[in-house]
């Protein structure tokens, strides 16, 4: 009886699991398929589920269009500037959270979060004007401090979560064994934080390549991936939107499917 | 050559004070044992001489250096972490060799270093695995390895034996003490367990509160506490403490428990004045099943079989005693049996103090036969 459940028990495991995947996964297929599908197909109506012809018809279109290209690459340069900021501002303040007690560590956690309360909407014009007095209005640093702006605090606590959980005693072990602080931290606290650090880049990537709000109203000219599509949307082709779609997507994917590794298994096992 | 001395050594925590005011010389190769219950500062002191923490007060010195600012690194130590603190990203060589690499040991010393001190520990065929994948007893030795396999001056042991299962700590812990003296370093090692201090240490620094409170060879430390702290918190069982007063008339002294009295030999006259606590080892107690001179009348409560003798848990009047007897002698509880305090074998304590009171005619057990080879 108990072995009965136990057996429904798991396979409504699986069941949910496998709808949770679908909801995810289905609009993911359709949308790849509709990429590399030719024009007609992307207009047939039911969808066939299976796509006979795989073509580039639709990407040559989509990455042949005015400003697609440059603005795929300000999308890369942008991501790049954020993650390299956030990691360099944010893996030396989470480090400090976790492992120093210091006057306003608490309030300085709350504040950290309370960022995230902000609507875009309420700092929007404020942003744009003190943008366009300190003239980095429409250029990808301005685009990319923006960016920073928006995942720093997460980067800075979720940094501070992965030392938190590395044993201080490790890099007393190292400084007993020659190192000093520094050298400490570099090669033992970093090693081990790697994963978690990896983890909160790919967050601060996947936020920067798809952000379009900030993007659209810092640029005119200069417009990262998602502000160009966003200006673009209402008057291009279907297939022009759902190649920029899977552009959106791909490379969060891909990124995450190459540093997947870091994010679940550390040297064998989990850090600790 | 690396004496260590600690000069006045304060550390505080906010108000707490950890280390209060620690003075103490250890001789080069000596192995001091630094004992006593959890939050008595031992852990800190250790950390002190370390130079994880930085002391509030005092100096700290190692060899003939003043090391009160030094960072770790300079100190010339090594120390083997209660965690182990074996790094996980690294395999069990390069664990062992990082103290080696650090100090830019060129590669076939770090190789025949890194090789040596694991064979001494017996991990040699360990050297591949990352430390998820060894067992506690594992990590253990190799956190020993890599702390000798730099050769430091000073070897640092933060109760190294304390997250081992009982078997194994045995075991380990006579083979710590072998390595131990075949090295030429000076040892600190911390721990909590009274048995591991006696067996291992040369000499035990037994410390309360932040301070040390008794300093001797494990003997003395067991036979002679220097106040009824010590005597309560080594040996298992603990000391005895009864209430007691000492009358004098004429020649002899008479010392009155809540449970009868008894005649004293050797001198009582530094014991007048004080209000009285007789100390003494439940060893140190003689039973016997019928009354006789000298002897006083206590009931037996529970006999607890332990192999090698007896431990009997007896009410003395309004005292309970816990003593020990030989393993052919099976006293029923409830029944009387009658005991016998040898004046020589007892240690007075000052009731208000804790402090012992030495009368000048007591027996203490010393080391009298050495074997040197």
């Amino acid at each position: 009886m108990a072995l009965r459940q136990i057996r429904i028990g798991r396979v409504l495991a699986y069941v949910a699991a496998l709808v949770l995947s679908a909801f995810i996964l289905a609009p993911i297929y359709l949308i790849t398929i509709s990429a590399f599908s030719g024009f007609d197909a992307v207009y047939d109506y039911p969808k066939n589920l299976v796509p006979s012809d795989l073509t580039m018809e639709s990407m040559n279109i989509f990455l042949d269009s005015e400003g697609v290209t440059d603005s795929l690459l300000r999308s890369v340069y942008v991501a790049a500037i954020t993650i390299i900021v956030c990691l360099a501002i944010g893996t030396p303040a989470g480090y400090a959270l976790a492992r120093f007690t210091f006057r306003g560590a608490n309030p300085f956690q709350l504040a950290l979060v309370s960022t995230r309360a902000f609507p875009l909407i309420i700092i929007a014009i404020p942003l744009a004007v003190t943008y366009l007095r300190v003239g980095i209005d429409d250029t990808v640093l301005g685009v990319a401090l923006a960016h920073v702006a928006f995942t720093l605090p997460l980067t800075v606590l979720v940094t501070a979560s992965v030392f938190a959980g590395i044993s201080y005693e490790l890099e007393e072990a190292a400084m007993t064994l020659g190192c000093n602080r520094l050298s400490a931290f570099r090669r033992v606290a970093l090693p081990l934080a790697l994963p978690g650090v990896a983890a909160s880049s790919i967050f601060v990537f996947v936020t920067s390549w798809n952000e379009v709000f900030a993007a659209a109203l810092l640029t005119l000219r200069e417009r990262t991936l998602p502000a160009q599509m966003l200006a673009a949307l209402d008057t291009s082709p279907l297939p022009y939107r759902l190649a920029g779609g899977f552009f959106l997507l791909a490379p969060a994917l891909v990124v995450i499917f190459f540093i997947r590794k870091y994010l679940l298994t550390t040297w064998g096992k989990v850090a600790r | 050559m690396s004496e260590i001395r600690f000069e006045a050594v304060r550390k505080s925590f906010g108000k707490f004070h950890a280390v209060d005011g620690v003075d103490l010389d250890v001789k080069d190769r000596e192995f001091v044992v630094l004992l006593g219950p959890s939050g008595c500062g031992k852990t800190t002191l250790l950390r002190c001489l370390a130079g994880l923490e930085r002391v509030d007060g005092g100096r700290v010195y190692i060899g003939d250096r003043d090391a009160t600012d030094l960072p770790p690194r300079r100190r010339r130590i090594a120390m083997v972490f209660q965690s182990y603190a074996v790094f996980p990203h690294m395999k069990v060589y390069d664990n062992i060799a990082f103290g080696l690499r650090m100090q830019k040991e060129r590669k076939p010393v770090v190789d025949e270093r890194v090789r040596s001190s694991a064979g001494l520990l017996h991990i040699e065929e360990l050297l591949d695995r990352y430390s998820s994948q060894l067992s506690g007893g594992q990590r253990q030795r190799v956190a020993v390895a890599r702390a000798i396999a730099t050769k430091a001056d000073v070897l640092l042991m933060d109760e190294p034996l304390s997250n081992l299962d009982a078997l194994l700590r045995l075991e380990m812990r006579a083979e710590l003490k072998a390595l131990l003296q075949s090295l030429d370093a000076t040892t600190i090692y911390v721990t909590h367990d009274q048995i591991e201090a006696l067996s291992m240490g040369d000499r035990i620094a037994v410390m309360n509160q932040g301070r040390i409170v008794q300093l001797g060879n494990p003997l003395e430390v067991y036979d002679n506490p220097a106040d009824t702290f010590v005597g309560g918190f080594i040996g298992n069982p603990p000391m005895n403490f009864l209430e007691a007063e000492v009358s004098v008339n004429g020649g002899s002294s008479v010392a009155k428990l809540s449970g009868g009295s008894f005649e004293l030999t050797g001198g009582t006259a530094a014991l007048a004045g004080h209000n009285l606590l007789l100390g003494i080892r439940a060893e140190a107690i003689g039973v016997e099943t019928a009354p006789a001179d000298g002897l006083v009348r206590a009931t037996v409560i529970v006999l607890e079989p332990l192999g090698s003798h007896n431990l009997l848990t007896v009410r003395c009047g309004e005292d309970i005693l816990k003593v020990s007897i030989q393993p052919d002698l099976f006293p029923l509880a409830e029944s009387d049996v009658w005991l016998r305090l040898e004046p020589a074998r007892i240690r007075w304590m000052d009731r208000d103090t804790g402090v012992a009171i030495h009368t000048g005619t007591e027996e203490f057990a010393t080391q009298t036969a050495v074997i040197t080879s």
